[in-house]
């Protein structure tokens, strides 16, 4: 914790700032939990006897960052989830929900690796275009990884040797850089209205980085953001239902033979696969 | 040096409806059956206790993996391809049962029109109406002839439904009676039938009841539990191929199924199939299985890549247009599907209640069953309203011009939950002589053997049949009396999405084998002993789910096989030369 005494102390701005505004923080058991991990020990959690014993009759949760290594860039990655899914009078936002976590583990997951996926080359550099354009490009022509290909916007073609995880890393990276740039600040300690312009000019794909169109990074975001936010509670987000609760979704249910034809709106107490496994 | 082994009757390529269909009725008629699945074994109970959105709707768990090999894709010919790297934009079936196990159960058959287009469309409307460049002809069997077959399917399959008003003459009920309705389904069958459409509750391959069909399996009754497109089924009512025919066969001690083996060849001599070569995935050991008729029924992708890789028949050129293998490639695409959102602000619907194919649908703006005369474009499409049963992740819309992202949206998306109706058109896509498959020149799979290449370009009759759709759609949902209403957007061009397992093509069937591959047994022309069965067959693609007659045509062509190993050999149909394109 002596190295680096700069990000630290701007986690720790960050986990202060967090801390007056949002008290379901603490709540939520994140910094019990270990949102930012040993630096608050001396900070924040000056854990009496008496807190330490009445933890131990408490559920634990035990996550941690097993993808992120750096806490700067989980901060900054908790940040920009928050601001796609914020707390506000419905209900928890993406921090308190476990979004950030759901994330961490889906980057170490073999779908953050791209294990399911067709990687092997050559990768073309890729230029978007607006409308797409016909291209007259000699018939055979072999691709290499220099060759500048035209693809259709919106394109559901992915087109890198970047894999998921990778991608993450990269566009945290150029959020905080363009942070910088923009604002002379880092993205946590931006006002909020800040950090939304940051999102918006990734969402609009204006800022570039390595080669893949920041609209791409922004899409992953949300809709990884989203996925946590509504995923099954055992994949580290939606904690304890409680997004299941604000939307009115019920889980997984075994039958609902009984109630199809029913006219009157159905709110159930919800359940996890965590029930319905019979655990 | 592959293995080689003891020589059957029949090795049949793939274990979907297609692979599963001819494997019981030639093992149930006495042949000793090998068939062949690269993916791996799979029962009812890997699908207990697994109601798990992210895992099967986001990550795509039963579907194939990309890891070895995929499809590259292009609009223009003059284009280079690329890989369609990520398996969420490439859906295509593996493990036992094939892509029959996560399917939705949505039936419908295709239409008399279907099998006649050229010349019922020219009969009507004259030759002007086709435009040059669009491959449409006559299938080589009409609708009457395929009635029988498309009977047989919906028996074993146990289908639930009601006959569609507008729909062509059955011969028989359908097994089941339909599913139940849910208030958002009747909300649209009444709404179109006051604006003067001819709604009906739609067929689905779920059970509406307990159901034993005529090879003895039984289906239990579905629970609307939702988790079913996608999904395999834990309840066993869904009408797939491991509920259905996969134990048919087994139960004669006929049919040998081996899971883990990928087929890489059809190895042939002398213009006779001898037999494919495959690979065990897990050993990577190689084997040959010696047989008197080889079956591809590996899915539109495989029977098309296996035919080229084993350098049988000739690759279509798209320059000369000659060439039969790979032409006619079409299917359902980001043109398809459009139609109508409604929003209600006063209304809301158990939308997470519901099964695979549960819906209200209507044929009024199908096939030719309207005028076309002032039409730019020739066929039509369905009109469905679906009940999937929406998941959390799933169900978020919100009108048009909210933000996708932060408090309006979070306010928004949870107040419109369960507000939100779709209505679709699902529109016919035509054959082109630029829409084909070929082997990619650049991209190989994990043995170096090249890619499949599909070049396949939105046409103006793709975009005006879709934008007809949208309107129509629309007229729908306002008469349901939706608060808001988004009309989907038109694309610009094919976006390399293939995630929905409508593809077929490439191995089309008709009369003349200068421009059709197989005929109506679906045994190719070229090679007597070969059958190519599955959406590979279709020569273009009609307006609805293409399962049905898939199933039909397999039961048509094990009866060939049956017939070609009783008469040991010969070509089961006469080949006629036609004007046809
Ligand atoms: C999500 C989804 C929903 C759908 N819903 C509907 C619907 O509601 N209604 C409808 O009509 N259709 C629907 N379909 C389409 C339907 O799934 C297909 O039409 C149907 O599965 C085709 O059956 P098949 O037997 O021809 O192919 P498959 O079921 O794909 O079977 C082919 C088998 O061959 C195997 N195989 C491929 N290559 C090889 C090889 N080289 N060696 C060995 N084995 C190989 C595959 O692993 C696979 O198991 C849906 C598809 C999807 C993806
Ligand atoms: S909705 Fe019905 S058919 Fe579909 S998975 Fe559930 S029980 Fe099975």
């Amino acid at each position: 914790m002596t190295n680096n005494k700069n990000s630290n102390q701007d986690t720790q701005d960050l986990s202060r700032r967090k801390f007056l505004k949002s008290g379901g923080l603490v709540a939520g058991g994140l910094l019990g939990g270990s949102l930012f991990g040993g630096l608050l020990t001396s900070q924040f959690q000056k854990g009496t006897k008496e807190e330490t014993a009445s933890q131990a009759n408490k559920p634990v949760s035990f996550d941690a960052r097993t993808f992120f290594s750096r806490n700067e860039d989980f901060a900054l990655l908790s940040a920009a989830t928050e601001r796609i899914f914020p707390e506000n009078a419905n209900g928890m936002g993406a921090i308190e929900l476990g979004v950030p976590y759901f994330i961490d583990r889906q980057c170490a997951s073999n779908w953050g690796r791209n294990g399911n996926d067709y990687m092997h080359g050559p990768f073309p550099s890729v230029v978007k275009t607006d409308v797409y354009q016909e291209e007259n490009r000699p018939k055979d022509e072999v691709i290499t990884s220099s060759t500048v290909v035209k693809l259709p916007a919106d394109t559901a073609n992915y087109q890198t040797k970047m894999t998921r995880g990778t991608f993450f890393l990269e566009g945290l990276n150029a959020m905080e850089k363009t942070s910088q740039d923009k604002f002379g600040e880092r993205f946590v300690n931006l006002e909020p209205e800040q950090q939304d312009e940051i999102l918006s000019m990734f969402e609009k794909g204006e800022v570039k980085f390595s080669g893949v169109d920041s609209s791409d990074f922004f899409s992953l975001l949300r809709q990884t953001t989203i996925e946590g936010v509504y995923a099954d509670p055992v994949y580290g987000g939606n904690r304890n239902m409680e997004a299941w609760r604000m939307k009115g979704y019920p889980g997984p249910i075994m039958s609902f033979l009984d109630k199809i034809e029913e006219e009157e709106f159905i709110v159930m107490e919800p359940s996890s696969l965590r029930n319905y496994q019979g655990l | 040096m592959a293995k080689k082994l003891d020589k059957v009757d029949v090795v049949v390529v793939g274990s979907g409806w297609a692979g599963g269909i001819v494997s019981a009725e030639l093992s149930k008629a006495g042949y000793q059956v090998v068939m062949l699945e690269r993916g791996k074994d799979q029962t009812r109970s890997d699908f207990i206790g697994v109601k798990d959105e992210l895992r099967y709707t986001n990550r795509h768990e039963m579907i194939e993996k990309l890891t070895g090999d995929t499809i590259t894709s292009r609009v223009s010919i003059g284009d280079a391809a690329l890989p369609v790297r990520l398996q969420k934009d490439m859906n295509t079936g593996t493990d036992l049962g094939g892509g029959s196990m996560h399917w939705a159960g949505s039936v419908y058959r295709w239409r008399s029109y279907d099998f006649e287009i050229r010349s019922k469309t020219i009969e009507r409307y004259g030759e002007g109406k086709i435009p040059e460049g669009m491959q449409i002809r006559d299938w080589g069997i009409t609708y009457d002839e395929l009635e029988p077959y498309y009977a047989k399917w919906e028996q074993t399959a146990g289908i639930s439904g009601e006959p569609d008003p507008l729909g062509d003459k059955r011969s028989n009920e359908y097994p089941n009676p339909p599913m139940l309705a849910s208030p958002a389904i009747k909300l649209f069958k009444e709404s179109a039938k006051e604006i003067g459409l001819h709604p009906y509750q739609m067929a689905s391959g779920n059970m509406s009841q307990t159901y034993t069909n005529p090879d003895g399996e039984t289906l239990n009754q579905c629970m609307f539990c939702s988790f079913c497109t996608m999904y395999g089924c834990d309840f066993g009512s869904k009408s797939d191929p491991l509920a259905t025919v996969i134990p048919t066969a087994r139960k004669t001690g006929n049919c040998e199924i081996r899971t883990n083996s990928l087929v890489r060849r059809v190895i042939h001599k002398d213009g006779k199939a001898t037999g494919v070569l495959y690979t065990d995935t897990r050993t990577g050991q190689e084997f040959e299985q010696p047989a008197d008729v080889v079956v591809l029924a590996a899915f539109t992708f495989s029977n098309n890549r296996l035919l080229m890789l084993s350098d049988i028949g000739e690759i279509y050129n798209p320059e000369t247009r000659k060439g039969t293998i790979g032409r006619n490639f079409t299917g359902q695409f980001n043109s398809t599907f459009l139609g109508a959102t409604g929003f209600f602000n006063d209304k809301k619907f158990n939308y997470y209640m519901g099964a695979g194919g549960l819906g209200g649908a209507l044929s009024d703006y199908d096939a030719d069953l309207f005028d076309h005369t002032d039409l730019d474009f020739i066929h039509g499409g369905g009109i469905e309203l679906r009940q999937y049963g929406d998941g959390a992740i799933k169900n978020n819309f919100v009108p048009k011009g909210t933000p996708t992202w932060g408090e309006e949206f979070k306010e928004k998306s949870l107040f419109y939950a369960f507000r939100t109706l779709t209505v679709w058109y699902s529109a016919a896509v035509m054959p082109w002589w630029h829409n084909y498959m070929d082997l990619d020149p650049t991209y190989k799979d994990e043995f170096g053997d090249p890619l499949l290449r599909i070049t396949n370009k939105l046409t103006e009759q793709d975009k005006n049949i879709a934008k007809f759709g949208i309107e129509k759609c629309t007229e729908i949902v306002e008469a349901m009396g939706a608060d808001i209403i988004d009309q989907d957007e038109l694309p610009d061009q094919f976006n390399h999405g293939y995630d929905g397992m409508h593809y077929i093509g490439g191995v089309a069937m008709g009369e003349d084998p200068e421009t059709s591959a197989v005929n109506n047994y679906l045994q190719l022309w070229e090679m007597e002993n070969l059958f190519v069965v599955g959406g590979s067959a279709l020569p273009h693609f009609s307006s609805h789910h293409p399962t049905p007659t898939i199933g039909a045509l397999s039961y048509r062509a094990a009866e060939g096989i049956e017939k070609y190993l009783k008469e040991k050999g010969g070509l089961l149909t006469k080949p006629k030369s036609s004007v046809n394109a």
